[in-house]
C-alpha cells in the first residue's frame, strides 16, 4: 500500500539550520547535513532544504551545502529557495538533488516548469504555492491567493487556479506552504489543502501549522494531503519522524515505518 | 567494470553516488560500445519519458547491451531502464523495447487514485529472487512513475497501486526494478549490494 510521506524540511542560511518565526530571530539548529541523516535514519521519507537567504552571493555555499548533505543520504532530496533558471536547478541537481522546489520565479516565468521537467523529468520538479485564504471571498477556501515575497505580497492569482496551471506545465508535485498556519502549531489548513488535492492528479505536500500527531492524521484524512512536511516539530529532539509515525500507524494511517 | 548508461534522461548523481557506497566504481558512457563490450555489470537507470530511449538504438549501445546480456553480463534497468527491457510502453508506441520480456508497458488507469504514483510502497517479493534476496516481506522503496509492467512469470516482487504491477523483474542475468533503490534507504542499498554480487550460477567467486 502507497504509505503517506512524512517529510522532514531543513530551512537553511548561510550553510546552517536555522528555525525562527517569520525569519526573525533565527537560532542555530545544527548542520545540514548531519540533520538531514539523522532525519532520514528516524524514518524521515524524503528531506528538503530550503535556503532561506537565497542571495547570489550565497550560491556557492548552498552548493556545498546540498553536495554535503547529498553525500550520504539515500532518501529523496529537495532542495529550494533562489533557483530561477533551468541553469540553476541543474546546478542543484548536479549537487545531488533529486528534486528542486520552485515557487517565485515559476510565477515569474512559468516556461520555467517545463524547461527544468523536460531535462530532468516531471518528477523533479515541484512548484510551491504560498497560499493564503481569501477573507473577503464568498468561498475563502476556493478563492485562496498566492503570495509571493516571503508572503508579503499577494500574487494575483488563485491557489487552486494556479496548482492546475503547474500540473498543465509538468510540475511533478504541489507543495503547499499554508500562511494562515504558518507557525501556529494549531494544525495544518486542511480544506485549503483539500481542494487543491482534488484539483490536480498530482501528490500534494502540505506544510504550516505542524503541531501535534493528531494535526498529521488530520490532513492526511479530511486534507487528502498525500505527504506532510514538518520542520519545528522536529527541531531540538522535540518529536521525531519515528515517533510520529508509530503513532500515526496506531491512528491507521499507513507509513513507512523506520527499520 | 560496472557501466552506467547514460542516455540523457535525467540524473545519474544518485545513482552513482549509490553504487559507490556500495563499493562500485561505477563508469558513466553514453556511446562507447567498446566500454560496453567490456563491461563486468551494466546499470540503465532512468527517469522520464519511455521515448528518450530512442537514444541507445541511435548510438547502437541497444545492440551492444544486447550482446552484453547474451554474454551472461548482469544487466539491471531502473524505472525506464526497467520497462526498456519489455516489448515496448504505450508511452511511446512507436519505440521499441529491448524485448527480454514480451509484455507491454502501460499507463496506470485514471480514476480515484492519483496517477503518477509516488511515494514509498511496499514489496512482496516472489520466491527465489537473488536480486532481493533479504528483503523481508513489507518492506518500502521508493516510487515516481506513470507507466507500468504487468506481472509475469518474470515478476520479482508485486506492489500494489490501482492494481498490482511488477516492481521488479529478473531472468537469469536480466534484472529491472520499477522502483528507484538509489532513493529507497537502507532497503534499496541492499538491492545494489545484490546486484553487485550477483554471479552466474555454479561461475567461481
Amino acid at each position: 500500500m502507497l504509505t503517506k510521506r512524512i517529510i522532514a524540511c531543513l530551512d537553511v542560511h548561510a550553510g546552517r539550520v536555522v528555525k525562527g518565526v517569520q525569519f526573525v530571530d533565527l537560532v542555530d539548529a545544527g548542520d545540514p547535513a548531519t540533520q538531514a541523516a539523522r532525519h532520514a535514519r528516524e524514518g524521515a521519507d524524503e528531506i528538503v532544504l530550503l535556503d532561506i537567504t537565497a542571495t547570489h552571493e550565497g550560491r556557492a555555499t548552498l552548493l556545498d551545502t546540498v553536495r554535503r548533505t547529498a553525500k550520504e543520504l539515500f532518501v529523496p532530496f529537495c532542495v529550494g529557495g533562489g533557483i530561477r533558471t533551468a541553469d540553476d536547478a541543474a546546478q542543484v541537481f548536479e549537487a545531488g538533488a533529486d528534486k528542486v522546489s520552485i515557487n517565485s520565479a515559476a510565477l515569474a516565468n512559468p516556461a520555467l516548469i517545463d524547461a527544468i521537467g523536460r531535462s530532468f523529468g516531471a518528477q523533479a520538479v515541484v512548484v510551491a504555492i504560498d497560499a493564503r485564504r481569501d477573507p473577503e471571498a464568498s468561498d475563502p477556501v476556493r478563492d485562496a491567493q498566492v503570495f509571493v515575497s516571503g508572503g508579503r505580497k499577494p500574487a494575483g492569482r488563485r491557489v487552486v487556479e494556479w496548482a492546475r496551471v503547474a500540473e498543465q506545465r509538468g510540475a511533478g508535485e504541489i507543495l503547499l506552504p499554508s500562511m494562515d498556519s504558518d507557525g501556529t502549531r494549531a494544525g495544518f489548513d486542511c480544506e485549503l489543502t483539500a481542494a487543491v488535492s482534488e484539483a490536480v492528479g498530482i501528490p500534494v505536500i502540505a506544510s504550516g501549522g505542524a503541531g501535534t500527531v493528531a494535526h498529521f492524521a488530520d490532513v492526511f484524512g479530511r486534507g487528502k494531503a498525500d505527504a506532510a512536511l514538518a520542520a519545528s516539530i522536529f527541531h531540538f529532539g522535540i518529536s521525531s519522524a519515528r515517533s510520529l509515525k508509530e503513532e500515526l500507524a496506531q491512528a491507521g494511517v499507513p507509513v513507512r515505518l523506520p527499520c | 567494470m560496472i557501466i552506467v548508461i547514460d542516455y540523457k534522461a535525467g540524473n545519474l548523481t544518485s545513482v552513482l553516488k549509490a553504487l559507490r557506497h556500495e563499493g562500485a566504481e561505477p563508469v558513466v558512457t553514453d556511446s562507447d560500445l567498446a566500454l560496453v563490450e567490456s563491461a563486468e555489470r551494466i546499470v540503465l537507470p532512468g527517469v522520464g519519458h519511455f521515448q528518450a530511449t530512442e537514444r541507445l538504438d541511435a548510438t547502437g549501445l541497444t545492440g551492444a547491451i544486447r550482446a552484453a546480456i547474451a554474454r551472461g553480463v548482469p544487466f539491471l534497468g531502473i524505472c525506464v531502464g526497467m520497462q526498456w527491457l519489455f516489448a515496448g510502453s504505450t508511452e511511446a508506441p512507436e519505440q521499441p523495447g529491448l524485448g527480454q520480456f514480451a509484455e507491454q508497458c502501460t499507463r496506470f488507469a485514471e480514476g480515484q487514485e492519483k496517477v503518477p504514483h509516488v511515494g514509498w510502497n511496499s514489496l512482496e517479493v516472489q520466491p527465489g529472487s537473488r536480486l532481493l534476496s533479504g528483503v523481508e516481506a513489507g518492506e518500502h522503496v521508493y516510487f515516481t512513475h506513470s507507466y507500468k509492467a504487468p506481472v509475469s512469470a518474470d515478476t520479482a516482487a508485486v506492489t500494489h497501486y490501482i492494481e498490482p504491477f511488477a516492481a521488479a523483474v529478473e531472468h537469469g542475468n536480466v534484472m529491472g526494478v520499477q522502483f528507484h533503490p538509489e532513493k529507497s534507504g537502507a532497503t534499496g542499498l541492499k538491492i545494489l549490494s545484490n546486484f553487485l554480487a550477483w554471479q552466474a550460477k555454479g561461475a567461481a567467486c
